[in-house]
């Protein structure tokens, strides 16, 4: 579903990016980094009410002619950005919701490692930190892949 | 890189070449040299061979790890076997050939194929391949070193098995000289505090202790041979190296030691694939263990922090990435703490990356945390749902137990994808469960259960003497027991909900209870009219009573109003009892909070409604049933038929209907008078006289129902029919038998009749709204007349 999965930490740099490999993933990094603003921006215009009001799931940043872009964020700050092919139609705001939610899952759970340092980025080459994370987004990205 | 999965063949093969790499003996890293050496004789390009390298992370770590090792020759099969090199590719070729390494390792590979191949060698084959090791590197190299090596090793070919190639045979010996032998792991294990689990036990600090009880263990270890695994491989890398190095007596004692010790350990490894337990925790292993988690917890049922887990096992000198591999193997719950249960886990998992096992890509099935069954990895089967019930130990699990069993199906999957590990939500989804679940036995208490959807158009006089009901009854155990009086047929004191069944079908209530589909609903009927009784006027949710899709029966509500009808015109409150049995058999609908909604709408409805309740004179109760009966019709109806806006005018319409009662006093005691006429009239075609008698409908139906007369029933046309279906499938619903076979069958037959009703009543619905309309506007010209009539009162 997803052509491209980013996590970016509370300082607005990334902990994990992963696109599916077909196309240049520089403009996938470009369209993450910019959909920055629009998640600063929507937390900002909630966030003036209580935070805990504020909802994880933001919804569709900005639409571009390929690709939409969706965004999540925790309540530490930490961003999650999916990329979605625009012409996968099928896709529903429920659907992405579950992903958005499956994602924060996985990230808990790295988290929950106490090998892992905050901070670090989500490596999944080794065999181990990150893996499930990886698997788990590998498994979102399968069916555009 | 990703882990590598091997057949036992394979495994040992791998193992015996990195033991014949190993030549530093330390088990983890391998010479470089001696590695290039195997790889070239590997007969692959040079560039191949880089890629391999590369591949396999060597260049990367700069060494040869036992994984990277095994990697390497796996793709070096690969290779060999014309296949691309990739990544993937290590797991995902199958039955590939041992990689093959020419020269004079062609005979060792001969050898090794044909003794893991088939346990038929014996040790004799073995001896012959010690030869060829060394002589790789002499071939190779030509070193002195190797020469030495070789005449050594050849003596020690003498040897039954070869340090290098884990001898799979003797199985006769093996736990003899196994047993013998294992003594000596303890003497080897002074000797190399190196070996086996020396290195392990030393980084944690606890040298003396820790090599004692490594000695311990490994002693202990003898016994149970498939979990010597662990240990007695560890000693074959040792011991081989020994058998290379050190001077020969050394040699003897170790070499047979490692023949013993590999000989055990190859049997092993072959028994602990039927065994399948290559990572079973021993008993001193786990009493090892569990005095080490008692040194940072000294509570056995508490948990170890996340952080002071790390210090811990970072002292095992592994990697940050193993440990934290081990780590979300063995955190379970995923709670970023650690049970003693998952401790040991962790630990053992420790113990054998230490010793060169790599780490398993799920957790063990003998190592997953257990809450109910401690070292119980017998039940494979259950073991899912067991170890979702372990993992979980600090939660709640008696409060999730009875969705846990669903739940702990796919908490190995959960665990191991961390896909779904949406516990919580599944656990609240339980919790839904047991809300309906409760939702759904309340009603079935008498005491409670009113909410009987009795179609009672309650006129406010109604709800009034409802109310009186109420209170007089309090518990509606009067009401129960009236519904029952009235019916003299099915009268059971057992239960109202029955009772009030029986009155609905006219049927024994048996079968009602009996079946699934079904038994819900009589008890919702049942305890909504209850419910409705004792709240009709208490609840003004009914406003926005949740949908519930008209449950089935809408017959029994039928048969309520028809019950009601009949009661009302014969009776008094007196037979309210009576009458309000009748109405718990009928409508499914009622939800509970619905049926005083409806209830209470009544009143306005009155017309509509009235003839429902005044078909039920005796049942004052019921009344309110009946008139959230026809309420829930009319809802349900102008839900379905979008009619909405009326009924929410009928909700708040009704509740002050209600509260004034004033208006609705008069026109209640006409319907009431309506009512009995209705009742009296009785044959008339009620239906129709719909526009005429607002109350002949209602009653008409609901009395066939009660009465189960097939002469009313012909008589209204869409209510008989309705009636009829009603009463048919409240008829059939009691004689669905019990069994589970007929049950499927009851309930589709239930449904459709279900869904006929349903249609019934929707029409009947929208026949009662274009009453409720009609009723409407004479109440309003009624108002004005009053005060028209009372002039002064304004003044």
């Amino acid at each position: 579903m997803a052509v491209c999965v980013a996590v970016i930490a509370k300082e607005n740099y990334p902990l994990y990016i992963r696109s599916t490999p077909t196309e240049n993933e520089l403009k996938f990094h470009y369209m993450v980094h910019t959909s920055l603003d629009v998640v600063d921006e929507k937390i900002s215009a909630m966030g003036k009410a209580l935070v805990d009001q504020r909802e994880l799931y933001l919804g569709l940043l900005y639409p571009t002619e390929d690709y939409k872009v969706y965004g999540y964020v925790t309540n530490s700050k930490v961003k999650f950005v999916m990329v979605v092919d625009s012409s996968n139609t099928a896709l529903r705001d429920n659907e992405i919701r579950s992903m958005f939610r499956k994602l924060h899952n996985s990230y808990t759970d790295v988290m929950c490692n106490p090998f892992y340092n905050p901070g670090d980025r989500i490596q999944s080459r080794f065999v181990c930190l990150g893996r499930a994370f990886d698997n788990m987004v590998t498994s979102m990205m399968i069916p555009v892949c | 890189m990703e882990g590598l999965t091997l057949s036992d063949a394979e495994q040992k093969y791998y193992s015996d070449l990195f033991s014949y790499c190993d030549i530093e003996s330390t088990k983890k890293v391998v010479v470089n040299g001696r590695v290039l050496e195997l790889f070239r004789a590997a007969q692959l390009p040079n560039d191949v061979v880089l890629q391999i390298m590369e591949l396999c992370g060597a260049t990367r770590l700069g060494y040869f790890g036992r994984s990277q090792f095994y990697i390497a020759l796996k793709l070096v099969a690969v290779a060999q076997s014309g296949f691309p090199l990739r990544v993937e590719s290590i797991n995902t070729v199958k039955d590939l050939p041992l990689p093959r390494f020419v020269a004079s390792k062609n005979e060792q590979e001969s050898r090794h194929a044909a003794s893991y191949s088939s346990d038929s060698e014996n040790q004799g084959s073995y001896s012959g391949v010690i030869p060829p090791p060394p002589g790789r590197g002499q071939v190779k190299k030509g070193s002195v070193t190797h020469d030495t090596v070789q005449p050594r090793t050849s003596a020690d070919a003498q040897e039954p098995a070869s340090p290098v190639v884990s001898p799979q045979q003797s199985p006769p010996t093996s736990p003899h000289t196994w047993r013998k032998h294992s003594r000596h792991p303890s003497g080897g294990n002074s000797e190399r505090p190196l070996a086996g689990s020396g290195p392990f036990w030393f980084p944690f600090g606890e040298a003396q202790s820790g090599s004692s009880a490594g000695d311990a263990v490994w002693s202990g270890h003898s016994p149970p041979p498939p979990q010597e695994n662990w240990v007695s491989f560890a000693d074959t890398p040792p011991t081989s190296t020994l058998l290379t190095m050190h001077p020969a007596s050394v040699q003897d004692q170790t070499t047979v030691r490692t023949v013993a010790s590999a000989t055990t350990a190859i049997e092993i490894r072959r028994q602990s694939s039927s065994y399948d337990d290559p990572w079973k925790i021993t008993d001193e292993q786990r009493q090892y263990y569990v005095n080490q988690f008692k040194t940072i917890q000294p509570d056995l049922n508490g948990f170890i922090p996340g952080s002071a887990a790390k210090e811990f096992f970072t002292k095992s000198k592994l990697p940050i990435l193993e440990l934290s591999h081990i780590w979300e193997l063995s955190d379970f719950d995923k709670d970023g703490a650690l049970t003693l249960d998952e401790f040991c886990a962790a630990f053992h998992l420790v113990v054998a990356r230490k010793n060169g096992y790599d780490l398993p890509e799920k957790l063990p099935e003998s190592l997953m945390p257990k809450l109910i069954d401690l070292e119980d990895s017998a039940d494979v089967g259950d073991q899912p749902g067991e170890v979702g019930y372990s993992g979980s130990p600090a939660e709640a699990p008696p409060s999730k137990s009875p969705s846990m069993p669903s739940l702990n199906q796919t908490w190995p999957e959960l665990n191991q994808s961390s896909e779904q590990w949406e516990t919580f939500s599944e656990r609240s989804s339980s919790s839904q469960t047991l809300t309906q679940f409760d939702s759904n036995i309340a009603p079935a208490d008498p005491d409670t259960a009113i909410v009987h959807p009795v179609p009672i158009r309650m006129t406010p006089s109604k709800i009034h003497m409802q109310e009186m009901e109420l209170k007089r009854t309090g518990s509606d155990h009067t009401n129960p027991t009236s519904p029952l009086l009235v019916k003299p047929s099915d009268l059971s004191e057992e239960n109202k909900i029955n009772s009030s069944v029986k009155f609905a079908s006219g049927n024994t209530v048996d079968g009602y209870s009996s079946s699934d589909s079904f038994t819900s609903d009589p008890e919702q009927i049942g305890s909504n009219v209850t419910r409705q009784r004792s709240h009709s006027g208490t609840s003004p949710d009914n406003t926005a009573p949740p949908p519930p899709p008209p449950r089935p029966q809408p017959s029994h509500s039928r048969s309520s109003s028809l019950d009601m009808n009949r009661t009302f015109t014969v009776t008094t409150g007196q037979q309210q009892a009576g009458v309000v049995a009748h109405p718990p058999a009928v409508p499914p609908r009622p939800q509970p909070s619905q049926a005083p909604g409806p209830a209470v709408h009544r009143p306005v409805d009155a017309d509509g409604l009235m003839t429902h309740t005044s078909t039920s004179p005796q049942q004052i109760p019921e009344q309110p049933n009946f008139a959230d009966f026809s309420q829930f019709e009319v809802f349900a109806a102008s839900n379905v038929n979008e009619e909405q806006d009326d009924e929410a005018e009928k909700h708040p319409e009704v509740l002050p209907v209600e509260k004034a009662s004033d208006p609705a006093g008069s026109l209640r005691v006409a319907k009431t008078d309506s009512k009995t006429e209705e009742k009296t009239a009785a044959s008339a075609p009620a239906n129709v006289s719909k526009g005429t008698t607002p109350l002949a409908p209602p009653p008409k139906p609901v009395r066939r129902r009660l009465k189960s007369e097939d002469e009313l029933r012909p008589e209204v046309d869409e209510h008989t029919q309705k009636t009829g279906v009603l009463a048919a499938v409240l008829a059939s619903q009691p004689s669905i038998p019990r069994s589970i076979g007929k049950d499927k069958k009851a309930i589709q037959a239930s449904i459709r009749r279900n869904k006929e009703t349903n249609t019934v009543l929707a029409r009947l619905n929208s026949e009662l709204q274009q009453q409720l309309k009609d009723v409407l506007e004479e109440r309003i010209s009624l108002e004005v007349q009053l005060e028209q009539l009372r002039p002064f009162s304004h003044l």
